[in-house]
């Protein structure tokens, strides 16, 4: 398949064909005032100009800024090789190479990939990834739809805002309503979800950590959500994993999660990946592509999509999904990231998060005025009590190179002075102290 | 236990109010090999004619539609381990799920035995 766009001589001789005149009498059925006037784009440059002006951006300090931001999105490290290994032209260059006579090194690391989803979140079946973090919370809801014949979501507010919004914004469509459960505090008021679920009630959606932070067994969840024929769904954040009972020991049903922090780049907002996992009996609802293991005619191990009748190209509007594209690029980073560390790497990693995050908590709330909001045990991010609007105090220390939370005002009526600080383990003690002493000083001076 | 064609090539014996659904000998060979039913729910209400299951063959993904309205009562689990059940006894051992039939009256709308064969000879 060539690469190269039509020449003019190629263009002109397939509009004499067809009979038109140009390629813009094409678009000439479409009325002019729903056209576009222009795209806004500037002219071309040549590569020296451009390689120019994206150095200066570089150098202009936004990579300098030492950040405390996480709510979904992390800064950890990356072993060199994910980015060599992923960079490969075989991964790299190639476009939806599913077909398994020639695409049998894409299709084994997918399937190693689908493994890994598996190993971390303790359930049995993956499939090859999903657009994102939030589009896989809306996907499980559906798939629980689908699942249990019911029309009910149970969503705990303390799930990531924006994940909320997506499935709100699936879901709105359909006739299933949506019930959402104010938190106790900083953690799920298991409680209340418990009374929620109703016999209409499709599943429960729960997020570990949740957004502020704070960590939760959701086993008497699960159970609860069983008793009565619901399911639960739980949101996850992988690197936690390392240390934390993963849904599967809690007896969910649906894992699902933003895989950026494995060996994704923060890259401005994306590209990134999603993973849903489930349990095997629900295989045939999953969303998206999954490859599975198989022999060939003498014998020999190799890799093929499966179970391709849920998907749009052979059940049109009845597919599982329509969401179309998984995400192969990263989620490969995602493996990468994953076989570099290992089980016993995995759990470092988790275990100095959760240590450097402890020594951030305990330093920031001997700050006058500043105390921890979350109740129970946290991983590597937790909640402020700040005496200053927190989004204030996140522009002031911006000005001074940190970026020192997610301030949750803007998500949560009555809390403008919490912000949700988040400690990976690339920050240094340095840094942290750093952070305590800006901190101080634009709520005291 | 008389017996029921569709159409679109279900079955439905009526036994009382209970009806037993599959799908013909002539769909299943039509199909080729079976890999897997979706199964109803148990509970699940239908009206005739509207999509009660699924069935997925190395050909094709194809809905089964129900012969009449009713409740699903019974399911023959033993598919979900065995799909090509439906290949080797269609009309008898294949069967699909087992209905409360809300309406006999429904009957009406299918062919016998004999007017299916006649409708399969006007399909050749």
């Amino acid at each position: 398949m060539g690469y190269c766009p039509n020449t003019p001589e190629e263009i002109r001789e397939m509009l004499d064909v067809i009979g038109a005149g140009s390629v813009e009498d094409l678009f000439s059925p479409i009325p002019a005032d729903l056209r576009a006037k222009s795209f806004e784009l500037p002219a071309g440059m040549s590569e020296f100009e451009l390689m120019r002006i994206m150095r200066a951006k570089a150098a202009s300090g936004g990579t300098e800024i030492i950040p405390f931001i996480g709510g979904g999105i992390y800064d950890h490290i990356i072993p060199a090789a994910v980015d060599h290994l992923a960079g490969r032209a075989e991964f790299y260059t190639a476009y939806t190479p599913y077909q398994p006579e020639c695409s049998q090194g894409t299709l084994q690391a997918l399937y190693e990939y689908q493994s890994a989803i598996c190993r971390l979140t303790g359930l049995e079946a993956s499939n090859a990834s999903l657009y994102d973090g939030g589009t896989a919370v809306a996907e499980a809801a559906l798939m629980a739809l689908r699942v249990t014949g019911r029309h009910a979501i149970v969503l705990d507010a303390s799930v990531n805002p924006l994940h909320r919004e997506i499935v709100c914004g699936y879901l709105a469509s359909l006739a299933a309503g949506v019930a959402e459960v104010a938190p106790e505090g900083c953690a799920p008021d298991l409680e209340r979800l418990m009374a929620s679920i109703t016999d209409q009630t499709a599943a429960v959606i729960v997020q570990n950590p949740n957004f502020f932070g704070s960590v939760s067994d959701f086993s008497a969840l699960a159970a609860k959500a069983h008793e009565k024929g619901a399911l639960l769904i739980v949101s996850c954040y992988p690197i936690a994993l390392g240390i934390v009972k993963s849904p599967g020991e809690m007896g969910a049903d649906i894992a699902v999660g933003e895989g950026q922090s494995l060996g994704n780049t923060l890259s401005f907002g994306g590209p990134y990946f999603g993973f849903i996992a489930a349990r095997k009996r629900f295989i045939r609802n999953l969303p998206g592509r999954i490859v599975g293991e198989t022999v060939d005619k003498e014998g020999r191990r190799g890799y093929v999509l499966t179970l391709q009748a849920r998907e749009q190209h052979i059940k049109r509007h009845k597919a599982t999904s329509n969401i179309c594209s998984n995400q192969s690029l990263c989620a490969l980073r995602g493996l990468i990231f994953a076989a570099s560390l290992g089980k016993q790497g995995f759990e470092d990693l988790a275990t100095l998060n959760f240590d450097k995050a402890q020594y951030a908590k305990g330093l920031l709330s001997g700050i006058k005025g500043v105390s921890v909001l979350n109740a129970g045990a946290t991983f590597n991010e937790f909640t402020l009590a700040l005496p200053k609007p927190a989004a204030q105090v996140v522009t002031r220390l911006l000005d001074a190179g940190v970026a020192a939370g997610v301030p949750l005002g803007a998500y949560y009526a009555g809390l403008d002075n919490a912000l949700v600080v988040t400690v990976t383990e690339k920050r240094t003690k340095a840094e942290i102290d750093a952070l305590a002493a800006l901190l101080e000083e634009a709520l005291w001076n | 236990m008389s017996m029921y064609f569709t159409k679109e090539h279900e079955w439905v014996k009526i036994d009382g109010t209970q009806a037993t659904v599959g799908i013909s000998e002539h769909a299943a060979h039509e199909l080729g090999d079976i890999t897997f039913v979706e199964l109803p729910q148990m509970g699940k209400v239908v009206k005739q004619f509207e999509t009660l299951a699924g069935i997925e063959s190395v050909k094709a993904a194809s809905d089964i539609y129900s012969p009449v309205s009713g409740k699903v009562s019974q399911v023959n689990d033993k598919l979900e381990d065995a799909p090509e059940l439906v290949n080797e006894s269609a009309e008898d051992a294949g069967w699909i799920c087992k209905l409360e039939a809300a309406d006999l009256a429904e009957l009406g709308a299918l062919m016998d035995v004999a007017a299916y064969a006649e409708y399969l000879k006007g399909l050749e």
